[in-house]
């Protein structure tokens, strides 16, 4: 069985998205004894003609590391019905809304919300100042997404706490715009906000550059960013796209692939925020335990988190 | 929230006015400089570089101003010397930076995301406060050059009519070299400053304000001070943008995002005075 991947920009070695992706990659390689090749795009359409090239040559799954090629793979995936497609952050709209995948492309998505939710939750209890702050990429939905659950989990244990919040643009550039990012922070660091979450690719670079500069602290996402800005980082809301590449390649080698949309919150250990020997010290055990607590409750059901807001400004 | 939004607006302008006013230099001799995202990018890696590898802050700006008038050179080499197309070569030198910035940043920094942070910036006491001063210095020189003094004329001379300056003994090609290579130097020190912001390098960390810088540069009808005071206009804004968003009051961001485009285009079609360009822009000399 072949397996191929194409990456988003950044490619391997981004620390975050694409190297978890890889990381996935890899353990089904070893695990599950498949062949995994990977195409690294630079910009625009060479991301298409490599899904093109791997469909082409009979690869048994290709899989789109990124909403960006989620278009891209929909029509792919029409064109080529018996090759098996796999999309992370699968998110294609049209006037209607939600664009549903053919059988043959699963849509592997995250309830990026619940584990938003849960560093929410853990900043408002942190903040001093009662104002936390958001920043995100590219004014879209899959964004909003992270921005309705962290302010939902503000919400939760501080409804009088208040959330600062800004996007560094409309378009993919948005994701790679540090300087935008830094200028964003200290906007809302100088707006009495003492913790800030970005959901913005490289472009969180720069919110973490104004928490080291102005001593106050971040929440990394994606990956542990703890390493970007040691100290400066409260902790980071990761998202576990290297179990979703692997259980995909899993169930396409026990035949039981099925296309549509799969979904991994809390419950399924695909979003969850850090706690380890780094910055366990600057979160007291009260804490982390009332945040544990709002874990359970989602996992129960007994809390429901919002992925967007009713009334979205923009 | 005053000083706070006033310093947003110096800061963000500084790359803005000094890509600008290097591009003025360029333009001004007669050579379409589209480049500058390109030597934004490259000048802002080369400083990370050369602050990491020679562990001091004036050992990065050396290189990436030095970083800049290569990449100004190796453009003039293909337009004014090899009479390419200045938009095609332009492009291409922006595109082969981006390239080369991710390749080498893989390379030497193991990420293709970003380098780690370098810590030698910190012995620039007050970076901010250097760049803005630059940053309105320049233009103020740059001003001063191209108008009161001999070089300056030639470099206009070349740029409106090189037939007639070279009547006159003056030689276009070197002329516009010399001016092609001070535009990247200029414009370098904006990449600098992106990276010194930042304490590290950020793939892809121009996003498009060499492009932003140009408008600017049109905007300020290829005058210096004009370039920088267009620069500062685009630059309040996005500060104004960025302070709105941070004040919670769902302001309409858009709206705001929109202005220093709208503005540009009011400008080039010909509405608040006449905005012209060199005469023997984009033209190779015969």
């Amino acid at each position: 069985m072949r397996v191929g991947l194409v990456f988003d920009i950044g490619g391997r070695g981004d620390k975050s998205f694409n190297d978890a992706a890889y990381r996935g990659l890899e353990r089904a390689a070893r695990e599950l004894g498949v062949v995994a090749e990977y195409i690294e795009p630079g910009e625009g359409s060479d991301r298409e003609s490599g899904l093109r090239l791997l469909a082409a040559s009979g690869f048994d799954l290709v899989i789109g590391v990124g909403f960006i090629f989620s278009d891209d793979l929909y029509q792919i995936a029409k064109e080529y019905p018996h090759v098996h497609f796999a999309c992370i952050d699968y998110a294609k709209f049209d006037a209607h809304g939600f664009v549903v995948p053919p059988e043959n492309l699963v849509a592997l998505k995250f309830r990026e919300e619940e584990g938003s939710f849960l560093v929410g939750a853990l900043a408002a209890l942190m903040s001093k100042s009662h104002t936390v702050g958001f920043v995100g990429g590219m004014d879209i939905p899959l964004i909003h997404k992270f921005e309705a659950g962290y302010k939902a989990g503000v919400r939760q244990v501080c409804p009088n706490c208040r959330v600062l919040s800004g996007y560094a643009g409309v378009t993919a550039d948005a994701f790679r715009n540090p300087a935008k990012g830094k200028e964003l922070a200290l906007a809302q660091y100088a707006g009495a906000a003492d913790i800030i979450f970005p959901a913005a690719g490289s472009t969180g670079l720069g919110v973490f550059e104004a928490a080291r500069q102005e001593h106050r602290l971040a929440i990394g996402v994606d990956s542990d960013q703890y390493a970007e800005a040691p100290g400066s980082i409260l902790t980071s809301m990761t998202k576990q796209v290297d179990v979703s590449v692997f259980e995909t390649v899993r169930a396409l080698k026990e035949r039981r692939f099925v296309g549509g949309v799969r979904t991994f919150g809390l419950k399924e250990n695909g979003v969850d925020y850090v706690y380890d020997a780094h910055n366990r010290v600057l979160i007291p055990a009260g804490v982390r335990a009332q945040v544990e607590a709002l874990r359970k409750k989602i996992i129960a059901g007994e809390i429901v988190v919002p992925d967007r807001e009713s009334s979205h400004g923009g | 929230m005053i000083g706070s939004f006033v310093g947003a607006v110096l800061r963000i302008s500084v790359p803005y006015s000094l890509a600008a006013v290097g591009g003025v230099w360029s333009e001004r001799s007669g050579v379409i400089q589209i480049a500058l995202e390109g030597i934004l990018l490259g000048a802002a890696f080369c400083a990370t570089l050369g602050a990491h590898a020679t562990g001091s802050a004036l050992g990065g700006v050396a290189c990436g101003v030095g970083c800049g008038a290569l990449l100004a050179l190796l453009y003039a080499l293909c337009v004014v010397v090899g009479r390419g197309d200045q938009i095609v070569c332009g492009i291409a030198i922006n595109l082969l930076v981006d390239g080369a910035t991710r390749f080498f940043l893989k390379l030497k920094f193991g990420s293709s995301s970003n380098s780690p942070r370098v810590v030698s910036w910190e012995q620039l006491p007050h970076p901010a406060f250097f760049f803005i001063a630059v940053a309105v210095f320049l233009p103020i020189v740059s001003a001063f050059i191209l108008s009161w003094t001999r070089f300056g004329l030639r470099v206009r001379a070349v740029g409106e009519r090189p037939d007639a300056a070279a009547s006159l003994g003056v030689r276009p090609t070197r002329v516009r070299l010399v001016a092609v290579v001070l535009s990247g130097a200029v414009a370098g020190l904006g990449g600098v400053w992106l990276a010194v912001d930042q304490h590290q390098f950020v793939a892809g960390m121009s996003n498009g304000r060499g492009y932003i810088a140009l408008a600017a540069m049109i905007l300020g009808k290829w005058r210096p001070l004009s370039a920088a005071l267009a620069a500062l206009t685009f630059g309040a804004a996005e500060a104004i943008e960025v302070t709105l968003q941070a004040s919670g009051g769902g302001a309409p961001v858009w709206l705001v995002q929109m202005f220093p485009y709208v503005l540009t285009l009011i400008v080039l079609a010909g509405f608040g005075g006449r905005s012209i360009a060199p005469a023997a822009l984009g033209k190779s000399e015969q």
